[in-house]
Order: structure tokens, then sequence, then C-alpha cells
């Protein structure tokens, strides 16, 4: 009898053991990899070093820098679209031998958290896609990435794109792709088969969504399972704000004006709210992927969103794309319909990557016409490079050309993010409790002033 | 003074883990709860980090939310824990090993699974649960998306998942209930009625303490299965304590969360220590 108990006790300290060592084994393994990676450095680096000279890398095709085997830890958002950037990857590997490891991270505020954590405890990718604007101030880039401001590709790049991915005046950021507009995409074949007018003013629109509700569609489409999606007709609004009051952005980084009291501002909480009693019944269990299923196949009629999901459209129901349009949130005044325009997120670099020279290789890459002609046989542009010289196709699909008409007639005004450091943590959750009815617009306003509060206290701003 | 049989160095190792893994960063957070802070520098801000905790709109909701919670969890697995505890411990029940291993599988599987398994289950118009009520002609809610509900779907998600360590935790303390009470009883014409509440009820207080004491610091602390399943919403109504820190957290506000986490500790600490001498007061020696 003991001894069976004795035999059992030793195999649970055998098996215990085992399980260690596997354990030592996968971080063992682990380390290896990434060491030997840390090995081949020194010598691509110094074969890449004339790669820092734009002009031959672009140039020279046929015996261009060859990093063999090299690879870039590559970090991007579950809602990004992937064809265009993955055709991008293949010729990367063919050009300069560079592979990119793609690793799915979560979006909103969820992802928010995945980066912030990751950067402060070191463990960052090679590259990885993230917001432009106030969520850039927010995770103090200084300390962890790889400054661009000296690069001469870098030169080329619009002012506002600058702005947007730079904090005290150095850039971090290349572009990941277009100028977006926030606003709502809406099927025009619905529109058609009711007989539906593009609304130039809110009650319009409102009158829109009812027609279509009484038709058994959706008015519009919630996909308030993904909190981030909640936010856009509050967010996309600034337009409207903007054309009644121009120093709203100023104001309200100075803690000058708040939404709770600001006559405009106020007003895009009203709007989120009055979308309410529109929204699909299930619009708590919703998520994006399937928001843009029901817009392709015209169950539902509106999506408040940004443009640059044209291409998730595309991607998924590549049939539907030539049946969906643009336009921006409506506001009272029926001869001033703009679009409030969002810059492009930034591909950022870990300080001490890799590889250097191949994420400088990478990086450049991104910012030539070659990169993106390959990019937009995939998937086509949805909206304005924001690199000088960049060229678009001639083909563009209707919802593109709905958003240069904005672009082309100067109707434009950048979202608040974009013109203030200032952006609530909590925009998701309380943009989803007035979206559904839950508050009201002036106590979610009232909140949003008091979330950003924090933010303010957290970047240490003056007059807060 | 009688000299102890172990030497004190037997358990140096143990505090060494338990101080240095648990009491010093529950030291260091109290300094830290009085800082703004980010990875690499801090400023003192006084208790500027507690009075925006206590102003926070969602706290309020937070910390309802936390105590129903854990009073309904604890409770709904006390008592659901000591039916099937009795039940499964009942002599005449067939394959009774069976139905124990059935009632403790879920325990068994990943709280983030099961959030997720029961979030499509739940779910309005496509999910399993309204499908059924629908085949009956009934129009299901929409269980995580309807604020009055929300969470009380999540409570019994919770239940569902934990009842099986409570089981357990019965069933061993009604195993340990010495059987010559029960001998006693029946000679004296006692009714199984009468032997339940005099006789296991009493002597399974121990197993019964352990039951609610876990089952309500779980409740107060809880995280993963909110998260999973409502990530606090619609809006704020399913937020508790633990959700609110953990959204502080993520945006980067480091200060206030840690001061939040300050907060949950004293709370719980509060709670629990009176609770736990009660139940143990109205413990009974066997």
């Amino acid at each position: 009898m003991h001894i069976s108990k004795w035999k059992k006790a030793g195999i649970l300290v055998l098996a215990m053991a085992l399980s260690l060592s596997a354990l030592a084994g996968c971080s063992g393994s682990g380390g290896e990899a990434s060491s030997s990676a840390a090995a081949d450095q020194p010598a691509a680096e110094s074969t890449a070093e004339p790669a820092a000279e734009p002009a031959e890398t672009a140039g020279d095709d046929a015996g261009a820098t060859q990093f063999d085997g090299a690879e870039i830890q590559f970090m991007i958002d579950k809602d990004a679209v992937m064809d265009g950037h993955n055709a991008v990857f293949a010729a990367m590997e063919e050009k300069f031998g560079i592979k990119t490891a793609i690793e799915v991270r979560m979006g909103g505020g969820e992802g928010d958290n995945i980066i912030k954590t990751r950067l402060a405890s070191g463990d960052i990718p090679d590259v990885f896609v993230y917001n432009t604007g106030a969520l850039l101030q927010a995770i103090s880039p200084a300390d962890y990435l790889l400054d661009l401001t000296d690069y001469a590709w870098a030169k080329d790049f619009e002012d506002t794109y600058v702005a947007a991915a730079s904090v005290d005046g150095r850039l971090y950021g290349v572009p990941t792709g277009f100028s977006e507009m926030g606003g709502v995409l809406y099927n025009k074949k619905t529109y058609e088969e009711l007989g539906l007018e593009i609304p130039k003013t809110w009650e319009e629109f409102k009158a829109n969504c009812q027609a279509a509700k009484d038709a058994g569609k959706v008015g519009i489409i919630g996909a308030y399972k993904d909190d981030w999606t909640t936010q856009l007709i509050f967010l996309a609004d600034e337009y409207n704000v903007v054309a009644g009051d121009p120093n709203f952005p100023a104001d309200f980084t100075a803690n000058k004006a708040k939404y709770a009291t600001h006559e405009f501002a106020l007003r895009s909480w009203q709007k989120l709210s009055e979308g309410a009693e529109f929204l699909n019944e299930d619009a708590m269990a919703t998520t994006h992927d399937v928001a843009i299923q029901m817009l392709a196949t015209g169950d539902g009629i509106h999506y408040p969103m940004l443009s640059g999901h044209l291409s998730t459209v595309q991607q998924n129901y590549p049939e539907a794309i030539n049946d969906i349009g643009v336009m921006g949130i409506p506001g009272d005044n029926a001869d001033d319909m703009g679009a409030t325009v969002w810059m492009p997120g930034g591909f950022y670099a870990n300080k001490n990557p890799s590889n250097l020279a191949a994420v400088e290789t990478w990086l450049e890459f991104y910012t030539t016409q070659e990169c993106w002609d390959i990019y937009a046989e995939k998937i086509q542009p949805p909206g304005p490079y924001v690199i000088k010289g960049l060229k678009l196709p001639d083909d563009v699909y209707p919802g593109v050309k709905d958003i240069q008409a904005y672009f082309d007639a100067g109707k434009t005004a950048l979202a608040l993010e974009f013109a203030s450091p200032v952006k609530g943590a909590s925009a998701p959750q309380i943009c989803q409790a007035v979206g559904s009815g839950l508050t009201t617009a002036e106590d979610g306003a009232k909140q949003y002033d008091a979330d950003v509060e924090k933010q303010a206290i957290q970047l240490n701003l003056a007059g807060w | 003074m009688k000299k102890s049989v172990y030497s004190i160095w037997f358990v140096v190792p143990v505090l060494l883990v338990f101080g240095v893994l648990f009491v010093l960063p529950t030291l260091i957070s109290f300094f830290f709860s009085t800082q703004v802070w980010t990875i690499s520098d801090f400023r003192f801000v006084g208790l500027q980090n507690f009075v925006t905790f206590f102003t926070e709109y969602s706290l309020r909701i937070g910390i309802k939310n936390t105590l129903i919670y854990a009073v309904l969890t604890s409770g709904l697995k006390v008592i659901f824990g000591l039916l099937l505890g009795v039940l499964l411990t009942a002599p005449l029940l067939r394959s009774k090993n069976f139905v124990r291993s059935v009632i403790f599988f879920p325990n068994l599987v990943s709280t983030v699974a099961v959030g997720i398994t029961f979030s499509s289950l739940m779910h309005p118009t496509k999910g399993l649960f309204n499908s059924f009520l629908a085949l009956l002609g009934i129009k299901g809610p929409d269980w995580l998306g309807n604020p009055d509900i929300a969470l009380f779907s999540v409570v019994a998600t919770d239940v569902w998942k934990g009842v099986g360590v409570a089981t357990i935790i019965y069933i061993a303390g009604i195993q340990a209930i010495d059987r010559t009470y029960y001998e006693a009883a029946s000679i004296d014409g006692a009714s199984g009625t009468q032997k339940f509440f005099q006789i296991t009820l009493p002597l399974c207080r121990p197993a019964m303490n352990s039951v609610i004491i876990l089952s309500f610091i779980g409740g107060l602390r809880t995280f993963d299965l909110i998260w999973t399943m409502t990530k606090g919403g619609p809006g704020f109504a399913t937020d508790t304590m633990a959700s609110i820190v953990y959204k502080q957290y993520a945006a980067g506000f480091y200060g206030l969360s840690t001061a939040g986490n300050v907060v949950m500790f004293l709370l719980i600490a509060v709670i629990a220590f009176p609770l736990q001498r009660f139940l143990i007061s109205r413990e009974v020696d066997t």
C-alpha cells in the first residue's frame, strides 16, 4: 500500500518536472530564435548602409539590398483590411528578402491596452499599426519609437499628416494608407428602391431612416458589440461643430469650451441620441463585420463609419462595392454639408528593432508609388493619399468619388482628435449608452466632459 | 515554553515568496496611488486620484453591481451547491460519479471560453436560447443588450460555472459527518427532513462557510466573465469595480487605477474579514 502511494507521488513529481521542462523548452527555443535574429543584425546592417540613401533602393531593381531571411514582426488590429497589405508583404519578400510575420491584435480600447502594455514592458514588435492624433500622444512615443523626422523619404508627407503623426515636433509614423472621411456609408441601391434623395439636413436624414424602417429595413446599422464603432456619429459631426464655431477645437483644448454647454458641440450628442430609434434590435450583439454585411446586402441602409471601410466592403463583398455611397453627417444647414476628415494611422517602428536596416527599407517601401500600385491591384484606394506625388488609379468606385467631391469643394474639417490632444478614454462606452438610448444626450455630454478631464490631467495640459 | 516540533525556518521560503509577490506590491501600490504616473516617470498629486475615482460617473453603478453580483452568485451557489451536494451523497442514486463529473465539468473550461460561448448562446436574434424560445412562440429578451437584465444573465452564467466547486466542497463536508448520527436519528424515528435540518445542515456548516467566503470574495472581484460577456456594457450598466479599474488602466490612467485597486482592496477587506469572523463564530463542534 505504502509503496504504491510513494509510486504515485513519484509519478506526480515526474509529471510536474516534465511539464516544467516543456515550458522551459518553449522559452528556450523562443529565446534562441530572437538571439539568432540579433546575430544577423550587424551583417545585414553593414550591407544595408547604402540603402539609407533613398534613390538607390528605389532605382536599383536587380541587385537591390538583400535581407535574406530577415523577418519583421508586424502587429495590426483585427478589423484592418489585409488583402492589399498581404500583396505588399509578398512583394517585399521577393524584392528585398524581408519576411513579414503578422500578429493580429484587438481593436478599440482593448487594442490601446495591448499597445500600451507591450510598449511599457518592452515587448514591442518591429513595426506596428496604431492611430495618429490624440491617441499617439498618450503612448509617449519618444521613449519607445523610432524617430523618423530626418529620413529623406519622410519629407513628402503632407503637413496635416506630419502634424498628426508627430509628438513634440518629432515624426514617428508612416501613413498606413489614405485620408478617410467619417460619415455615413449608405446603400445606393436601397436608396433607389425606396425613391429616397441624399439628405441635406439631419431632419431629412432621419426621415430617410424612418422610410427604411417602414420598408422593413434597418435605418441605422449599429455594431455596438465592437464598441469603437459607436462613436462615429459623434466624432464625424465635427465638421458641423467647426462650421458653427471655428474656435471650438482650441477652446476645448484650453478647457474653455465644454460639450455639455456648447451650442454646436452638444448637437453632436443629440444626433447620436436621436439615431437610437433606428438601430437594429440586436445592435448590442452585432459586430463590425456583420454590420458591413448588412450594409452590403441591403438589410441596413445607413452605417455610420469611416470611409476607409469601403475597403472592407470590397474585400468581403466585392459585388456590392458599386452600391455603396458615402455622405458626411448632415448638419442643420442645407447649404453646408461637409466631411470630417481622419488622417490614416501610422506604421510605427520599435526604437530598437531586431534588424534596423530591414525595418528602414520596409517603411520606406510603404512611401513609394510602386508599393501602393501593388496595394491598389487588390484593394482600391478608398480616399486620397497623404504623401505628395503619389497618384490614385484612374478607375475608382462610386464611394471614392463621393469623398473626392467633398475634398474638391474644400468642404472638410479635421476630426477633433487631430486638432486637439484631448480625447476621452471612455468615449466608446458613453457613445454606446447615448447611441442606444440608455443615457440622454445632455447627460452623455456631461459624462464626456468629466471623462476628458482625466486625459488632460494625465497629459499635464495647461488650464486643467 | 514548549519547544516547537518544526523549525521556524520552514516557513521562510513561503514567507519570502508571499512577501515579494504579494505584500510588497500591495505596499508599493499605496505609494503609487498618490501619483500620476507612466512607466518612465511619476508626479505627486496627493489624494487627487482617490477624489477622481470616487467622482467617476460609472462608480456608483459599479459598486452597486459588484455587491449585487457578489451576493447573488454567492447565495445561489450556497443553495444550489447544498442541494446538489445532498443529492449526490444520497445512497440511492446510481451513477453518482458520472453526475458529479458532469456538474464539475463547467469549472474545467476557461472562464473566457465560457463567456464567449454564452454570449453567442444569448445573442438576441441568432442565439440558441432565443431560437429555442421562438420555437415555443416566445420572443426572448436581449439577454446581454438589455441593461435591466444583462447583469443577471452574467450572474446566471457565473453560477452555472461555479456551482461545481461549491458542490464538491459540500460533498466533502457531508461525507465527513459521522454516520452514527444518522443511525441514532433513524432509531429515534427521525424523518429525512428532520435529519437534513438537524444533522446535515448544522454539521456541514464549515463547508458552507468556505463556500460563502470563497464565492463572495470571488464575486466581489469578478472581472473575467463580465469582460468577455458585456465589457461592462451596454454603456456602463454591468460595470463592476474590477472592470472600472481595468478600463482606467487600459486608458493609461495608471495612478487612477492603482487608487481604484487600493479602494477595492480595502472594501473587500472590510467586508470579508468581519464576515469570516461571524461565520466561524456560528460553527458548531462535532
